[in-house]
């Protein structure tokens, strides 16, 4: 399910004019963005900056007071079936008396319907999905009984299972260890390649150069956008973090923020 | 008095008799596979609220009655204005807890005062009417199986019917809202007419239930069974027909014994047999119960111990002296 070629490249998410408010205290301001076609990218920015914000609005999940949001150049209506969202982990309740395998199997409803059972299949790709995760082994397991972690892990195989070309990720980094942090990276590049691109809110500073090839620098407006090399740099770091400190700083608290589990 | 239970449990109490059981255990299957989305949705104190308010409603549409001279003893009337206040109820909640301004508990705890409150002035208005029949509302307050028609009984049992269906149906998309909405509504799912339907179902359901369980204790058979199937499985699958066949036999036993014993509220009656299934689950059930628990702890204990006592493989063993001096 790769995208189809197009003559020109058309970038796979616009934003234009987009603000967003929760109680009078605006959280996005006039924020104008477009996206490169394909790749990895990730949106920087400060506690508050409302990166989250960003991608529910352009998903239609929070109000918006204006703007116009564009998926490969059409109404969000119309590529729904195209665009896969990754929630925090943190915003669900997993005591529910569900399988590794039914969440996973949550993204294949959308295309198969939602007033029958999933044919085999269908199931078998749930399966694959969880099994490129590396939790093939914990299909079975309720995901209560999954380490922060793991629930990670089945989260994003939700996301694979639905074969979308558009992912908006909210920090898929967010309190997982090294190994599961690895395997992320594995499905994302994976995902590059083929095509597809990724927006993912990133809080760790010292390897979103790594990992992502763009990047959206967010406060409230967008204050820098590009390929990482041009954009990542010192200074437009230091007016999207509004302080003068210095990177190596900057880095440091921002490693303190991500290691709190669920900053909203 | 043993004989009434055994021919009320049979069935062999006669056509009436049979069809009331019957009826309230369609309710009991209703109420418990509801209940279990109605939990999972975090919406058990809105459900709460909205029972109480219907009291209100009921009142006002047995003055409606008599003032325009239909029969006041009419249980689709006195459960459209039941249904009808206890809508607003919800509706307020939403309205009060929006953007924030007040707190969900706050909210509910709100509307179910002035909700009930609003009843009772009603009810103390309903009895200074010179029609007959007042003390039929009694019923709809602790709930009264005796008495009821097979009519009435024909009517909750069809409207719980109805509303198992409609969770039947809807199971798929109601188990994504209730554990991620945004990936719900992010995939195209209609998140707020689930919810509205989520609503309307356990509305109708608790105006099902009011006859025979009564306003003040409906929610409790949309709670217990399934927070007792919730010990007993992990899987929603098995959680939701197996509340829903709790609550069947809770509502069919329940009301079985208070036709037994004309002086039982049977809404008291019902959800003590919810209450003992309960009981039961919470104590032996395979993972979650107390007795497993216990047991996992004692051979964890017991395992620990063992490994502790023996010797040479202690992390202890391999520190400096020091090191244990200085705690």
């Amino acid at each position: 399910m790769s995208p189809a070629p197009h003559p020109l490249p058309v970038p796979a998410l616009s934003v234009q004019h987009l603000s967003v408010a929760y109680h009078e205290q605006p959280v996005l301001w006039d924020v104008s963005w477009t996206s490169p076609p394909a790749g990895l990218v990730a949106i920087v920015g400060p506690n508050g900056a409302g990166k989250s914000t960003l991608l529910k609005a352009v998903l239609g999940l929070v109000p918006r007071l204006s703007g116009e949001i564009r998926a490969f150049g059409l109404p969000l209506a119309q590529v729904r079936r195209r665009i896969g969202y990754l929630p925090q982990r943190a915003s669900v309740d997993w005591d529910f008396p569900a399988t590794a395998l039914q969440v996973a199997a949550m993204g294949r409803y959308p295309r198969v319907g939602w007033f029958r059972p999933l044919p085999r299949a269908e199931k078998e790709r749930a399966r694959a999905a969880l099994a490129e995760v590396g939790m093939a082994d914990f299909a079975t397991r309720q995901i209560g009984q999954l380490s922060g972690g793991q629930q990670q892990r089945v989260f994003l195989a939700r996301a694979l299972a639905l074969e979308a070309d558009l992912y908006l990720m909210d920090e898929p980094f967010a309190g997982v260890d090294a190994a599961t942090e690895r395997a992320i990276v594995e499905v994302l590049q994976r995902l590059a390649r083929e095509g597809r691109t990724v927006i993912a809110v990133h809080h760790d500073l010292a390897t979103a150069p790594q990992y992502f090839e763009h990047v959206l620098l967010l406060n409230q407006r967008a204050i820098a956008a590009g390929p990482m090399a041009a954009t990542f740099t010192p200074e437009n770091l230091a007016r999207t973090y509004g302080g003068r400190l210095s990177l190596l700083e900057q880095a440091v608290a921002a490693a303190q923020g991500s290691s709190r589990a669920a900053v909203p | 008095m043993s004989n009434a239970l055994l021919d009320a449990l049979l069935f062999a109490g006669g056509y009436n008799a049979t069809v009331v059981s019957l009826g309230c255990a369609a309710f009991g299957l209703a109420a418990g596979s509801l209940g279990c989305f109605v939990l999972l949705r975090g919406r058990a104190l809105v459900a709460d609220a909205a029972a109480h308010a219907t009291l209100p409603g009921v009142a006002a549409a047995f003055i409606l009655a008599a003032l325009m001279g239909w029969d006041v003893r009419s249980l689709p009337l006195l459960l459209v204005g039941g249904a009808a206040s206890a809508g607003l109820a919800v509706l307020a909640v939403g309205a009060l807890t929006r953007n924030g301004r007040l707190r969900d508990d706050a909210a509910m705890a709100l509307v179910l005062s002035i909700g009930f409150g609003l009843g009772v002035v009603l009810l103390s208005v309903v009895q200074s009417l010179p029609v007959g029949g007042q003390a039929g509302l009694k019923g709809f307050i602790l709930g009264q199986a005796a008495g009821m028609s097979s009519f009435d009984a024909q009517l909750i049992g069809g409207l719980a019917l109805l509303s198992v269906l409609l969770v039947a149906v809807l199971f798929r998309p109601l188990a994504v809202l209730c554990f991620d909405r945004d990936f719900a509504a992010s995939v195209g799912l209609p998140v707020r007419l689930l919810d509205l339907a989520l609503m309307g179902l356990m509305l109708a359901v608790t105006v099902a239930g009011l006859r025979a369980v009564g306003l003040i204790l409906v929610v409790g058979l949309m709670v217990i069974p399934a927070a007792t199937a919730r010990l007993a499985t992990e899987r929603l699958e098995v959680m939701v027909p197996l509340a829903g066949a709790l609550g069947a036999f809770a509502a069919w036993f329940g009301a079985a014994l208070s036709a037994a014993l004309p002086d039982l509220p049977t809404g008291a009656t019902i959800v003590l047999a919810a209450s003992g299934l309960f009981m039961l689950a919470l104590a032996f059930a395979p993972r979650r119960g107390v007795l497993a628990f216990a047991w996992r702890q004692a051979r964890l204990s017991l395992a620990a111990a063992r490994e502790h006592a023996t010797p040479a493989d202690g992390v202890e063993c391999r520190l400096p002296p020091s090191a244990g001096m200085e705690r």
